[in-house]
């Protein structure tokens, strides 16, 4: 049973981790209806720019999270400038291609800025296992699992604030429902874009901070965005605390099957259960879990 | 209805031409609006009524001709200037939030009366919150006004045709528009629903002193809820003028029924 609960929990942690990843994508189809397929590059990005400010410029930690805030929303207004502004109207399928451009040149610009080897990131989240709960429940938890859960956990109450309650947020909303209406009533596209593609920005920044101490910073980080898909099928597309649900489902889920049925069929299932998971949502579920049901009048 | 002490008019439009590639769809189009009516658009289908408002909002942007509202005239609109300074309107196929409930359909309405930054708005705290009470409040009158209250907090995609047409009404009346533009209101509606639209519209032109722009086929209801009428057919102008005029104009006859051929 100790076993079962200490699979579960590391289980739920890696997902916190999966879930980070998926908020940024769902911020951005929320309000734009793009899949952005450049939020896991932009974590990446993120957490380069952060280790290199520290690293190359000596800046302190606080310094060096702020710069990198600035360095991403100044992205975020360029993207708006360079790439969305002139795809305004076009075909879901169109602005999907431009993200997928966007990053690689995003990967690009990263290895040019801050060079391609593995970094280390220390912003000094406490490393190691929670002695507390060794001590008290003789289980193995990562300290900063536990950290990045609790982050996670405040990003999304807050994000389900701002989306639900305030003006900003019903815009962000809004445009994500109909251009035109939003534009009747006030609402500028270009703002709304530049604002919900830089919280996506922060976002991936804490993701990359994450992931980053967690393995380092590395290239093969951009590829946690796949891991996010089956995420963003299992808790829908719009939903912020989907996203955070379907991450920990499949992070518990691969692990379960990985350590109860591995044995059985050879190992590796933490490699395709997630896929397999979203497969079978797809044929019963497409709104995902959480998501608006697709309401189509005839 | 009260042109007669107060003529003013708060939007003139004139010669107005638009054209997508080689289709004329408005042909040196001149009209105006006066403060306080109810001036109505009709004409058959592809008169280009529709057209007509998207350049008064900034949708469209005409090719010639220049529109002055308020004063002011410019040759083209753009859609946050016109919001901005006081025109709304509503859509011939309804554009709504659809995953939005009612009420937050009503709010995005008082987007632009509502000043605080992004920074107030994170925290949710202080003046945001504050603003967004008072907001509120306005958008719970508009729901009393339009009698919806039942339908609050659902989402506007799954209410009944009439009803979103309501609801899109009560999104445009949030703005506290001076000038509301109405895309064929009454489409598609039973006559207890249009009888409701009707009497809606007519409360808005006398409560509010909402001026406003009128699309709509139903001839009965253009004739009596109008002051004037201004009638379109294939992006030309007509007819201009009271209802009685308009109903009597050979012209407008001959676009609506046809022209006999001569032997």
């Amino acid at each position: 049973m100790l076993f079962f609960i200490e699979v579960t929990l590391s289980g739920m942690m890696a997902g916190v981790m999966y879930s980070l990843v998926a908020l940024g994508f769902v911020l951005i189809f929320k309000a734009s209806g793009i899949f952005n397929f450049a939020q896991g590059v932009m974590a990446l990005f993120a957490a380069l720019t952060l280790v290199g400010l520290m690293e190359k410029f000596n800046f302190p930690i606080w310094l060096a999270i702020i710069g990198t805030i600035v360095v991403m929303i100044a992205l975020a207004w360029l993207i708006e400038r360079i790439m969305l502004r002139h795809l305004v109207n076009q075909e879901p399928i169109i602005l999907f291609m431009a993200t997928l451009g966007l990053a690689y040149v995003l990967e690009g610009m990263g290895d040019i800025l801050w060079g391609s080897d593995v970094k280390v990131l220390d912003l000094g989240i406490p490393q190691g296992a929670s002695d507390w709960m060794l001590d008290s429940f003789d289980i193995y938890i990562e300290k900063l699992e536990i950290f990045a859960a609790v982050t996670a956990a405040i990003m999304v109450a807050f994000l389900a604030v701002f989306f639900q309650k305030t003006r900003i947020g019903r815009a962000l909303r809004a445009v994500a429902d109909d251009h035109q209406a939003a534009l009747s009533v006030g609402i500028s596209l270009h703002t709304i874009w530049v604002i919900v593609w830089s919280v996506a920005g922060i976002v991936a920044l804490v993701a990359g901070i994450m992931w980053g101490s967690k393995s380092g910073v590395q290239f093969s980080l951009s590829l946690i965005a796949l891991k996010a898909l089956p995420v963003l099928i299992l808790g829908g597309f719009t939903s912020v605390p989907g996203a955070i649900i379907g991450g920990l489902i499949i992070g518990v889920g691969e692990k379960i099957a990985e350590v109860y049925l591995g044995p059985f069929v050879g190992g590796a299932i933490e490699n395709w259960f997630a896929y397999m998971l979203a497969l079978a949502f797809l044929l019963f579920r497409p709104q995902g879990l959480f998501g608006e049901k697709i309401i189509e009048r005839v | 209805m009260n042109q007669q002490s107060s003529p003013e008019t708060i939007l003139a439009v004139e010669n107005i031409s638009l054209s997508f590639g080689v289709m004329k769809v408005l042909d040196s189009i001149s009209f105006d609006i006066r403060r306080g009516e109810i001036r109505s658009i009709i004409g058959p289908n592809g008169a280009g009524k529709s057209s007509m408002l998207n350049v008064i909002n900034g949708f469209y942007h005409p090719q010639e001709g220049s529109i002055t509202f308020k004063g002011e005239t410019r040759k083209q609109m753009a859609p946050h200037v016109a919001a901005n300074h006081g025109i709304a309107r509503t859509f011939q196929n309804i554009a709504l939030f659809k995953g939005m409930s009612t009420l937050d359909n009503i709010m995005t309405g008082r987007n632009l009366k509502m000043k605080t930054n992004l920074f107030w708005q994170a925290l949710h705290i202080g003046p945001a919150r504050v603003e967004e009470l008072e907001n509120r409040e306005a958008a719970e009158k508009i729901i009393d006004f339009l009698g919806i209250q039942a339908i609050r907090k659902k989402p506007v995609g799954k209410l009944p045709y009439g009803l979103q047409k309501r609801v899109e009404l009560g999104r445009a009346l949030a703005a506290e528009p001076e000038l509301l533009l109405l895309d064929e209101p009454m489409a598609g509606m039973n006559s207890e629903e249009k009888e409701d639209m009707c009497r809606f519209v007519l409360d808005v032109n006398s409560e509010f002193g909402t001026t406003i722009a009128l699309i709509e086929h139903d001839m009965g209801v253009v004739m009596d809820l109008s002051d004037r009428v201004l009638v379109l057919d294939y992006g030309k102008q007509l007819a201009d003028g009271v209802p009685d005029e308009v109903r009597n104009n050979q012209d407008v006859i001959d676009a609506y029924l046809g022209v006999p051929h001569e032997h």
